[in-house]
């Protein structure tokens, strides 16, 4: 990769040159040519590397100088190497594949030293899909960080704003091992480095905790209790009595949604979408019922024998990209699509502290495979997959997320309000702006 | 800090007195190395850096003056002594030292020998937010004889039902077969929570415990619990699925009390509120839950939590029985890679020393023997023409020529006489076998043994 960044910056700057000898040469401007072509390869080598970002090293797992990197930044933060697990698809050899039976505190010492016990706790809640769902990672990520900041003591000769930043740093590479971050709590970590550096230097240590400490609650607060509720606000107008709803998987924010209006009387059904192999709508359908909504239950198989029957489809986002795409679990885009089909409105609900700079427009460069020893099924006792290992041109898949385009969205419900698909990047500007 | 260790050996070894008479139970040697070192190795292992060793003042003094008991472990050992004719506990010695123990403790049992992989148990431990986490494995039988047993071996030692629910994880219920007059008695509330249950009977209980702080406090003001295994582990699974636990007010209560010899009263309440008001949002927020079927959320809303790992494959052994010391004998040099035969032991050139026997240092072994399945303790002298097979000889033991050793256990610094014929029999510590004696199937002991009742 860093090949093609030479050559990209060579054919740049030759065609700059040339472009600036021309225009020289038609000004009449006397100038050495030479000069001219030095100064305008520097300035376009330059923004080159400022324009284009290095490519994430989770996303190069083929490449062995990216892997060997890795893997001397995590000894050097003395954190565990966690191996990859079974047969990779060709199409997705580039992501990381882990065993749920192979957690990553097998490797550390068992009265973890080097890594607080809260952030070791969070670890293997997320990689035994305790902790489940964006919101709530990033709730769990932050409560765990609140308890690093209280047992954190500055060392002497240090100062706190840049020494914390520092402890957090492999904090978050085993977390990353874990499980892969998510956009939100990419952005939760941003937010609270920024924090972290803003503290003055003269700050005294117990006050500046407490401040961090105030910050973390008021970021919960702000951006995901009362975006819930504003969201809800916005969103049960778009109810109606007599709807019937569907929704796919468990998104606590769509839950959340439902249960508000069904608590300001608006009649309406749930039809609940699930999927192998999380089956997370029966957790979904468990809520809703609880609380007396008439929900159905279907699987995705059945997604377009259901449909004529649904006025609207509200679904749950992991995050939103800067291109207006919409990343979330895998199988919305196709409920998204057969929507269309039927000419069903498709509402995405979403909080502003997922939408995330990255650009996507397929599921395959970026995405997160999860352990293939979930799709084996045993009944009666009998597990068909049991030795897929064993079978050469057999390969298990098990996707986590896909990213839907802006065509099939018709709406994105977030705090700020409701806003067509392709305003995301007008929102981060904003949201940049106020930073 | 996140777990301390504690290693209870104070323990008396009562089942095995004929052992642990002259010496205790944590210092007896398999493998030729003491009780005592297999508990802290698996502990040294795992990376623990610390451990609270509770034992006697006996055990302590042994341990500093003898050479021959070398603990070489790194780790800083903080012995605690307490008396031996206490008649303490498990749980009164946890609360004896309740001053020490600051965080959650990982309780561990001084004649554990395994090979387990900790980090199973400390795992359900830590995803979990459990209060109790536990270790089990299933029990194997033991194939060796054992010497001065008469008849078959009893098969009434009191059981253990352990109830665990469908994943196997979750700890239901758990009695022994004392406790239960007619019949095991399951409460409905734990059918209805939990309709699928697992009981098991043939389990071994590892005594290793990981137990929360909130435990420890709660020992220390209630002083009735006296063992771990019997009063306090069936107590807190009972406690689980009890109404009082899982009203949030009585939990304030609790909280309020615990925290009351605290200086910052309200700032720790208002912390941990706080706190659990995240814990709370998270566990509303995520869409995960253990169990399905039925309305309710996850772990049915219950605070606390009980669980266990239950070992399929590996070692797994608690030496408190005659039987399971020559079978942790056997299978002890697996667990650590030292060479068979010590090399400050003199072993002359022309006897046959088979590939599983384990020699100790300073030995002295003379022409023509033949030891196989063995292990000879630490400044043994064995003289000519001797055969030992399948047996357990301690340190300082003298075997004198033509002796015939078959399936025993000779306790330290005894006497064999010349030619005799010993199988599957016990000699008692420092006993003197007349020459050309034959037993069978005996214990010999001394007398000062026999009057002790």
């Amino acid at each position: 990769s860093s090949i093609l960044h030479i050559a990209a910056v060579v054919v740049s700057g030759t065609s700059v040159v040339v472009y600036m000898y021309t225009w020289c040469l038609s000004s009449s401007i006397h100038i050495s040519a030479v000069v001219v072509s030095m100064f305008s390869t520097i300035i376009c080598g330059f923004l080159f590397l400022l324009v284009v970002k290095r490519l994430p090293e989770h996303v190069q797992v083929d490449d062995p100088a990216v892997v060997k990197r890795l893997a001397k930044k995590l000894e050097r933060q003395q954190i565990p190497l966690r191996s990859d697990y079974g047969y990779k698809v060709s199409l997705f050899s580039h992501l990381h594949q882990y065993s749920r039976k192979a957690p990553l505190t097998q490797q550390l010492s068992i009265p973890s030293t080097v890594i607080h016990p809260s952030i070791v706790r969070l670890g293997l809640q997320y990689s035994q899909g305790i902790v489940a769902g964006s919101n709530a990672r990033s709730v769990a990520l932050l409560h765990a960080f609140k308890q690093v900041i209280r047992d954190y003591t500055t060392p002497p000769n240090e100062e706190l704003s840049r020494d914390l930043v520092n402890k957090l740093k492999p904090y978050i590479s085993f977390l990353n091992q874990c499980r892969p971050l998510s956009a939100s709590m990419g952005n939760a970590i941003k937010y609270i480095k920024k924090e972290i550096s803003n503290i003055p230097s003269q700050c005294k240590e117990e006050e500046a905790k407490t401040k961090l400490l105030t910050c973390i609650d008021r970021y919960i607060e702000e951006k995901i209790v009362l975006a819930a509720k504003a969201i809800s606000k916005y969103a049960i107008e778009k109810i109606s009595d007599g709807d019937v709803i569907l929704v796919y998987g468990c998104s606590s924010l769509v839950n959340n949604i439902l249960c508000e209006a069904f608590e300001k009387s608006r009649k309406f059904r749930v039809i609940v979408v699930d999927s192998r192999p999380r089956l997370e709508g029966r957790e979904a359908l468990r809520r809703l019922v609880q609380r007396g909504i008439s929900c159905t239950y279907v699987l995705i198989s059945a997604l377009s024998y259901i449909l004529p029957e649904v006025s609207k489809v509200f679904l749950g986002a992991h995050a939103l990209l800067a291109n207006g795409y919409v990343m979330s679990r895998v199988g919305t885009s196709q409920i998204a699509l057969v929507a269309r089909t039927f000419n069903v409105p498709v509402l995405v609900c979403c909080e502003t502290y997922k939408f995330c700079e990255k650009v996507q427009t397929d599921s395959f460069v970026s995405n997160e495979l999860d352990d293939p020893d979930d799709l084996m099924v045993t009944r009666k006792g009998k597990t068909q997959l049991e030795n897929w290992q064993d079978v050469s041109s057999l390969g298990l898949l098990n996707l986590v997320y896909d990213v839907t385009p802006p065509d099939f969205v018709d709406l994105v419900i977030t705090d700020l309000g409701m806003i067509p698909c392709t305003s995301v990047p007008v929102v981060l500007r904003v949201k940049n702006l106020d930073q | 800090m996140e777990l301390q260790a504690v290693l209870m050996a104070a323990g008396g070894g009562s089942r095995m007195m004929d052992l642990t008479y002259n010496t205790p139970k944590p210092l007896l040697p398999v493998g030729n190395k003491p009780l005592i070192w297999y508990p802290l190795n698996l502990l040294e292992r795992v990376g623990f850096e610390e451990v609270i060793v509770i034992t006697t003042k006996e055990v302590q003094k042994m341990i500093s003056t003898d050479p021959k008991v070398k603990l070489d472990v790194k780790m800083k050992l903080d012995l605690v002594c307490i008396q031996e004719d206490a008649d303490m506990g498990t749980a009164d010695a946890l609360r004896h030292i309740q001053q020490k123990v600051k965080t959650d403790v990982l309780v561990v049992s001084c004649d554990l020998i395994t090979d387990a992989a900790l980090h199973e148990v400390v795992d359900l431990f830590r995803a979990h937010n459990a209060t109790l986490s536990m270790l089990m494995s299933k029990a194997h039988e033991f194939t060796e004889t054992v010497p001065g047993q008469k008849g078959k071996k009893k098969t009434g030692e009191q059981r253990d039902f352990v109830g665990v629910d469908d994943t196997g994880k979750r700890l239901l219920f758990m009695a022994n077969e004392a406790d239960l007059d007619e019949g095991v008695v399951i409460r409905k509330s734990i059918m209805r929570k939990h309709p699928r249950m697992h009981i098991k009977t043939g389990l071994v209980d590892a005594h290793l415990y990981c137990l929360k702080k909130s435990v420890v406090d709660f020992l220390a003001d209630n002083k009735s619990i006296s063992s771990i295994r019997g009063e306090l582990v069936p107590y807190l699974v009972r406690k689980q699925f009890s109404k009082s636990t899982n009203s949030p007010k009585v939990i304030d209560e609790t909280h309020q009390n615990l925290k009351k010899n605290d200086s910052n009263v309200n700032l720790e309440i208002q912390i941990s509120s706080r706190d659990e008001e995240l814990l709370h949002l998270t566990q509303e927020r995520s869409c995960w839950n253990d169990h399905r079927g039925d309305m309710s959320d996850a772990y049915h809303g219950g605070r606390l939590r009980c669980y266990v790992h239950i070992m399929d494959e590996g070692i797994c052994y608690r030496v408190n029985t005659l039987a399971a010391y020559i079978e942790a004998n056997r299978l002890a040099p697996k667990l650590f890679d030292e060479p068979a035969v010590h090399p400050s032991a003199v072993v002359s050139e022309r006897c046959l020393i088979g590939a599983d026997s384990i020699i100790g240092a300073s030995c002295q072994i003379s022409d023509k023997t033949s030891i196989k399945r063995s292990t000879i303790g630490v400044s043994t002298t064995v003289r000519e023409k001797v055969k030992v097979t399948n047996s357990i000889i301690m340190h300082g033991v003298t075997i004198e020529e033509g002796c015939n050793i078959q399936g025993s256990v000779i306790c330290s610094n005894a006497v064999i006489g010349r030619g005799a014929d010993i199988k599957y029999c016990l000699v008692g510590s420092a006993q003197r076998i007349e020459p050309d004696a034959e037993s069978t199937n005996e214990v010999i002991v001394g007398t000062d043994q026999l009057m002790e009742i």
